[in-house]
């Protein structure tokens, strides 16, 4: 249920966004969730492909700094506070999160990448409460 | 083993009496015979009489490497040519080399202050070392050549190159102590790994390299490819050669011989002194030497001073290597820095590498210093916090290092230029406009 994110850190310049989805475009891999974080001069940008392994190596190739980040994916029906209650479980279970981003998976469902310190105990209790996760291998291909 | 306890390990207050009163004597030395220093005091009103003790140095006139080139070849000279028994020469990269000269008690001087460092590394008339240092107009070979024969051991004068016969000969005499330039010891390290040498047939104990700069790493590397211990040596040819200042098996700084040549620290800018324990420019006043003595002579090496007693038992203060050199020095807001502090503070910090870039702008007649530091894979976290966390971490590392606020700012890997070897550290746009 791990899913692998690559975090690139990106220099606030011109045309380096479009450097990066130049150079996985290139190597015909597939993007399938993003999101930036960003400060006045630099900012981090969160992405989920396929094939990241290919993806990490070929950037970082390119000169980029690259780190694998373990994330989960969570699948939620697109009805008010759905969101809510998952964020209550993983409250309730003590599990804080570091950072999240939500991205349309194409039905009448949405998804969220969430970061935490404790993706595994994040799954358990997830799992517990009947919440759907999405797999790596599914996500992958998005 | 000390090899002169008397003079090494002297108190401090008689060794400034000491060197006091050689100071005294150099300047009527030179004000009678060198026509260059006379004028220059005389310009400043100062004559032989008015030093005093070793506190008056601070108001003689300082030396440079132009002052020597200015008066090629011999115009520093303070002996006619009939007392001169050697010359060595540096080869200058721009225009003339620099000459240096040596009387006969010059030669009996560095000898005596070669003996002294190599007994720091425990060589003594038991041993047989290798002076693979070149021999010629450079200091390096002959220097080590007469300190060792000084000590009794037995000399391979070997010279620099020809690697198979270096190799040859660590195996056939057994050669217990090498004497180099550290990057040429690397090279020998890694020769015997390639020829497949057997190991128990090298001999080595002690290295001492010096004659160019060389970081702890490479410390590491040499002693553990040669199986020795490994030990700087300073020195430079307008001084005398090898043999200005030393390191002792403390290995916590170098001993300069401060009974001949006598070490200060100034502000590179104002030529001010600076306390023990600061970073400026290194001065040598060379109060013995008879051919060419030079006063307050500038090395531009950068370095620190320090006079507490050392685990050796020498009293005599030790200098940390060279940082830099002080043409590298930028004044910014009127607080002098170097790259190499920069440098340190990276090195220090666990998490980042020293590649960086000092960009030095002005903005409404302010100047203003940003640090750009490339972030590296392995200290990348993909969170803000930790990065803005990482960035005030160096800036206030920084801050409390040059007393001057600089931003950071943290930049992709690989974007600060490297040019072969030597890294450009600073642009100053001041310059431009
Ligand atoms: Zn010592």
């Amino acid at each position: 249920m791990i899913i692998k994110q690559l975090s690139v850190f990106l220099e606030n310049r011109a045309g380096r966004l479009t450097e990066l989805t130049g150079i996985l475009a290139e190597n015909d891999i597939n993007i399938s969730a993003f999101s930036i974080a960003d400060t006045t001069d630099f900012g981090i940008l969160r992405v989920i492909t396929g094939k990241p392994e290919l993806a990490e190596k070929v950037l970082k190739e390119q000169g980029f700094a690259v780190k694998i980040t373990d994330v989960i994916g969570m699948i939620m029906p697109n009805k008010p506070g759905s969101l809510h209650h998952a964020l209550q479980i993983l409250t309730d279970n003590g599990i804080s999160i570091e950072y999240m981003y939500a991205f349309a998976s194409g039905d009448d469902r949405a998804s969220a990448v969430i970061r935490t310190d404790t993706p595994q105990k994040a799954i358990e209790v997830l799992q517990l409460h009947k919440m759907e996760l999405l797999k790596a291998g599914d996500v992958y291909q998005i | 083993m000390i090899w002169n306890e008397h003079h090494e390990c002297m108190d401090r207050q008689p060794l400034a009496e000491l060197q006091g009163e050689r100071l005294r004597n150099m300047v009527e030395r030179i004000y009678l015979r060198v026509p260059f220093y006379r004028n220059k005091l005389q310009e400043m009103g100062i004559e032989p009489g008015d030093i005093r003790s070793i506190d008056d140095l601070k108001t003689l006139p300082f030396t440079t490497k132009q002052d020597l080139r200015d008066n090629y070849p011999f115009g520093l000279f303070a002996v006619p040519q009939q007392d001169v028994v050697r010359f060595h020469a540096s080869s200058g990269t721009t225009g003339k080399s620099t000459v240096v000269g040596y009387t006969h008690n010059d030669i009996q001087m560095w000898s005596e202050v070669v003996a002294r460092s190599l007994t720091m590394a425990g060589v003594t008339k038991h041993d047989i070392i290798q002076v693979a240092y070149g021999y010629g107009l450079f200091t390096g070979g002959l220097g080590l050549h007469y300190g060792a024969e000084k000590v009794g051991a037995s000399v391979i004068p070997i010279s620099g190159g020809n690697t198979k016969k270096q190799l040859q000969l660590l195996e056939d005499f057994g050669s217990t102590a090498i004497a180099c330039t550290p990057s040429y010891a690397a090279y020998l390290g890694e020769a015997i790994m390639e020829e497949k040498l057997d190991r128990s047939k090298i001999k080595l104990k002690a290295g001492i390299f010096g004659a160019e700069p060389w970081t702890e790493e490479m410390r590491a590397q040499i002693q553990q490819l040669l199986g020795l211990k490994a030990y700087d040596i300073y020195g430079l040819s307008e001084v005398i050669g090898p043999g200005v200042s030393m390191e002792c098996g403390v290995q916590h700084g170098m001993h300069v011989f401060e009974d001949h040549f006598i070490p200060e620290i100034i502000d590179p800018e104002t030529g001010e002194v600076l306390p023990y324990g600061e970073l400026g420019e290194l001065v040598f006043t060379t109060v013995t030497k008879e051919a060419l003595p030079l006063l307050r002579y500038r090395t531009r090496d950068l370095t620190r001073l320090h006079v507490e007693r050392c685990d050796c038992g020498r009293t005599l203060v030790r200098m940390e290597k060279c940082v830099g050199r002080s043409d590298d020095m930028l004044i910014i807001r009127g607080v002098n820095v170097f790259p190499s502090q920069v440098e340190s503070v990276l090195l220090e910090m666990s998490e980042t590498r020293p590649h960086y870039l000092l960009v030095v702008e002005r903005e409404n007649n302010l100047d203003t210093l940003e640090i750009q530091v490339e972030v590296e894979d392995q200290f990348f976290s993909d969170e803000v916090k930790e990065l803005e966390g990482l960035r005030k971490r160096i800036s206030g590392n920084l801050a409390s290092l040059l007393g001057l606020h600089a931003s950071v700012r943290l930049v992709e890997p690989g974007t600060i230029e490297r040019s072969q070897g030597k890294a450009q550290r600073v642009v100053d746009k001041r310059k431009l406009k």
